[in-house]
């Protein structure tokens, strides 16, 4: 397992962690009418750095049903968006704001798809030696 | 995790909103509707949204222990749910008029305090969100479908 995902590279996680993003937007999304509810989002920065502090270490298993991974799930604190506009009722959700961090997401998410795939096909290239 | 969650909660967001587009609906159809007594005239229901947290819906969380789930940072994930419903608290109107079978011994009747131009800003702010929440689901779909394609060209 330990070659494939080094061959990988940093794709796999990069991966989660725009899987994991993309459900804390939609989760602000769905609390857009939320009395109270503020707005959630990672830093990319922390992200990256958390996780490649962690890139040779491996999901504790403390019990047996556990299953041990190589890949961090560690993307940082989640933090509270700054909101541009004040509302009544205290939610800080900006429809459009998290609309478009949604879509942003979503195309990264396609594009570590496509580079994953590439990597995938490089490797298979490689495997069988020939076309 | 991650885009999985994602179908749970945008769920429980569609199924919130169209609790709140049912209780429009319901105070629009009564909106013409008189009583004999102040306390029996119709008053507006509105839902109030609360934010559920990601493991009460989540199948698998039995699961998972709870040190994991603060190491996913998963527990911040909420879905939405309706909390309760609340009454209208806008004054209600009395109109007087004694022919009507209803009236009370003053000749009043009392009318519901459904403001229709309020239902219609609720309404489509409503709507508004569901189609949101539904463009959410589809991009999470596709995305999804493509990630099980992977490697396989």
């Amino acid at each position: 397992m330990g070659v494939i995902d080094n061959a990988l590279g940093i794709y796999p996680k990069a991966l989660s962690f725009r899987s994991q993003r993309s459900a804390v937007l939609a989760g602000n999304i769905a609390n857009s009418d939320t009395p109270g509810y503020k707005a959630k989002d990672y830093n990319f920065r922390d992200a990256l750095k958390s996780s490649s502090d962690s890139f040779s270490v491996g999901l504790r298993t403390t019990n047996s049903g556990h299953q041990g991974s190589s890949i961090s799930e560690d993307f940082g604190p989640l933090l509270y968006r700054v909101p541009s506009k004040e509302t009544i009722n205290g939610n800080t959700v900006e429809s459009d704001v998290e609309q478009a961090a949604f879509s942003e997401n979503a195309v990264r998410y396609q594009t570590t798809l496509q580079f994953l795939s590439g990597t995938i096909s490089g490797l298979r290239l490689a495997i069988k030696g020939q076309r | 995790m991650g885009i999985s969650n994602t179908f749970g909660i945008t769920g429980s967001a569609l199924s919130a909103q169209s609790i709140h587009i049912d209780a429009i609906a319901k105070n629009m159809a009564n909106s013409q509707v008189v009583s004999g007594t102040e306390a029996g005239a119709f008053r507006a229901r509105r839902p109030i949204f609360a934010s559920m947290l990601n493991s009460s819906f989540e199948m698998s969380s039995s699961a998972r222990s709870s040190s994991m789930n603060s190491r996913f940072g998963e527990s911040n994930i909420a879905g939405v749910k309706v909390s309760r419903m609340e009454e209208s608290r806008s004054p209600i109107e009395k109109q007087q008029m004694p022919g009507n079978p209803l009236a009370d011994a003053e000749g009043y009747v009392y009318l519901s305090n459904v403001n229709l131009v309020e239902e219609m800003a609720h309404m489509m702010q409503a709507s508004r969100n569901y189609q949101s929440n539904i463009e959410v689901l589809n991009t999470s779909k596709q995305l999804m479908l493509r990630t099980l394609t992977l490697g396989s060209s």
